[in-house]
């Protein structure tokens, strides 16, 4: 389908998609195995512009798009679901800072956001605070011209590696909600220390880890936007984000169909290939047709973000519970058509079911994304 | 440092396909690349650059699509791009080649390096970048898989051998032709593709360069492709065996019947 792409987003597809083909693929095995954080492909990405992708020209990056990263996202997942995840976390990092940092902060940590030089991620996630964010225990106390953080923050991504990270933490436990703060932080803060690193089921390239913070002191200056909007940046993050995940589980769905549809030309039984027996040809159809649907709802998304239009929570569910979906649907199918061979790790496309898994769970669970998009659908037919 | 690039557009596939009748490729559907080996050639003068400051300029002989070539370059850190096309230079051979080339580089003025391939995946003959340094009376380094030194005077380099390499040091101007071992040509930055989109390709034809038009295309060119085949492998040998003067005296008789 053509999605009418300006000439500069043609030109961000083509580049990523080189990177992926390039840089991504051929190392995508060893990542998934050693579990090494790719810092050799994220220096590609930096050096070809891509983190530059979700800044602003005058921070050094290239223009502040969520189309674009979209685009880079998915070709990037198509070749590896875990190292896309490593750039997309760092976008996810760093929206944070575009949305609210003042223009101190933003001239000081977005450069090197933008070149890649550093990666960046956002820690909201703690044990107890999965999808209900409002149960962070997390507390950061003003002290004179500092803010002093304790407490513990998990399943981050990028965490360890990443040099800038926005942390959520209470200043006023008893206002709930409103209670809470983001605040920028530094790696190599003193009483900043990572815990555990996870071992996953999928994404494996990409880092996920606990940030532990023992009377972490950090400047009032990092404190970012103002004192209890720490949920309105969330939320108005992850709908800039949600995008972005949708992008990657739409990228794997397209990186394994494609798999797929050359394995089953290739694969002989019964005297032909397989491609050529209708139980085939209908799976292939019904899974080209969903991954279709699914880029139409992440680029209608996009698309709406980048035009400015301010609430887009509900497009950004549909288009993240709905790829998301599609991908893990898509992917079994993909392993469905290979076989006994797609069952064997010496194949690829088992690594694509378990790295697509992930998106139907992270960036707030399908099941929560189903609950925004019914109350957003009934209150606009109360109006 | 003035750094001159020449690459060559080639067509992307290994299994080009040749038309028997006129020995000639069959390019339909084949897209064009630059020649993988002036990648490296192309990389090697952005790191020179990056190091020395200066200059690139990127000179391609070829057909007008050939722009697409330098516009590559130009987005891999290269500055400026010169298309050398004219039908008056169609059917050159490696000799008129050369002799074009480098009469298009003089006419660029002073430079302090040439960087080519060490040859084109297409022809393979290998003979235009050291034509092109004979042309211009400097010193040519082939195969050269490491800059061990540079200054603006002079350069040290390793030049790849079958076996081992060997330490060569020249002073500039001088000609290199690059192998693969000398670096990983890299990708290009978005930046630098939107710059390429916008930069002013020169095209430098025969009015431009006023060459001496008995040494141009097919007329300047002393080769000519007569027929394009693979050659039939060699099948059998023999193994003489018994003691050696026997197997000699054997031998030498053997040579004298395939002679005559």
């Amino acid at each position: 389908m053509d999605y009418l792409l300006t000439d500069e987003q043609k030109m961000i597809k083509d580049l990523a998609h080189k990177i992926a083909e390039e840089k991504i693929r051929p190392v995508a095995a060893k990542y998934d195995i050693s579990e090494e954080y790719p810092w050799e492909v994220l220096k590609v990405m930096g050096e070809s512009d891509m983190f530059g992708l979700f800044i602003p020209e005058e921070y050094g990056g290239f223009a502040n798009s969520t189309m674009n990263l979209c685009l880079a996202t998915e070709e990037f997942s198509r070749a590896c679901g875990g190292i896309a995840v490593c750039y997309a976390a760092s976008a996810l990092g760093t929206i944070p800072i575009v949305l609210f940092g003042t223009d101190e902060q933003k001239k000081k940590y977005l450069p090197d956001l933008a070149s890649g030089k550093k990666v960046a991620a956002f820690a909201v996630t703690e044990p107890e605070a999965g999808s209900d964010a409002s149960g962070i225990k997390t507390v950061a106390k003003k002290v004179g011209d500092h803010y002093v953080l304790n407490g513990l923050k998990h399943f981050i991504t990028n965490g360890g590696d990443a040099e800038t990270y926005v942390v959520i933490a209470m200043t006023d436990k008893t206002k709930g909600a409103r209670g809470a703060t983001a605040f920028i932080v530094e790696k190599g803060t003193p009483g900043f220390t990572f815990g555990k690193k996870e071992d996953k089921f999928g994404i494996r390239a990409s880092s996920t880890r606990e940030l532990i913070f023992t009377d972490c002191k950090i400047p009032a200056a990092n404190l970012l936007a103002k004192e209890g909007m720490g949920f309105i940046v969330t939320m108005r993050t992850f709908d800039m984000s949600r995008p972005g995940v949708a992008a990657q589980a739409l990228g794997i769905a397209q990186g394994a169909l494609e798999l797929s549809v050359k394995y089953v030309h290739e694969r002989v039984q019964f005297g032909k290939p397989i491609s050529t027996f209708q139980g085939i040809q209908w799976m292939i159809a019904d899974m080209a047709t969903e991954v279709e649907a699914a880029r139409g709802l992440v680029y209608s998304t996009a698309r709406m973000v980048d035009a400015g239009i301010k609430d887009v929570s509900k497009e950004s569910a549909m288009a993240k519970m709905y790829a998301s979906d599609v991908a893990m649907k898509v992917t079994v199918d993909a392993l469905q058509l290979f076989g006994g061979y797609g069952y064997m790790k010496d194949y690829p496309i088992e690594k694509y079911v378990r790295d697509a898994k992930i998106t139907q769970i992270y960036e707030g669970t399908n099941q929560v994304q189903r609950g925004i998009i019914a109350l957003k659908i009934i209150k606009e037919m109360a109006k | 440092m003035n750094i001159i690039v020449c690459i060559k557009q080639v067509p992307e596939t290994t299994e080009v396909r040749i038309n028997p009748e006129t020995n000639t490729l069959m390019r339909e559907g084949v897209k064009s690349i630059i020649n993988p080996f002036d990648m490296y050639a192309i990389e090697e003068a952005v790191r020179l650059k990056e190091r020395f400051g200066g200059k690139i300029s990127v000179v391609t002989m070829g057909p007008p699509q050939a722009d697409s070539a330098l516009r590559e370059a130009i987005s891999m850190g290269a500055d400026e791009g010169f298309l050398v096309c004219d039908r008056a230079f169609a059917g050159s051979d490696t000799w008129a080649t050369s002799y074009t080339l480098a009469g298009a580089i003089k006419k660029l003025g002073v430079f302090d390096l040439i960087i080519c391939g060490k040859q084109a995946s297409d022809g393979d003959t290998a003979q235009v970048g050291p034509g092109i340094s004979t042309h211009l009376n400097i010193p040519q380094v082939t195969y050269v898989k490491k800059v061990e030194e540079a200054t603006d005077k002079s350069m040290r380099l390793e030049r790849m051998l079958e076996e081992g390499y060997e330490i060569i040091e020249t002073p500039l101007p001088a000609l290199l032709t690059v192998v693969k071992e000398i670096n990983e040509p890299r990708i290009p930055s978005l930046k630098g593709l939107m710059r390429a989109k916008s930069a002013k390709i020169t095209t430098l034809t025969q009015k431009e360069l006023n060459l001496d038009p008995q040494q141009i295309g097919l007329c300047g060119s002393p080769t000519q492709v007569v027929k394009i085949f693979t050659p039939t492998p060699r099948v059998g040998g023999q193994i003489l065996k018994g003691e050696i003067p026997d197997i000699a005296k054997e031998l030498v008789d053997l040579v004298k019947g395939e002679v005559n």
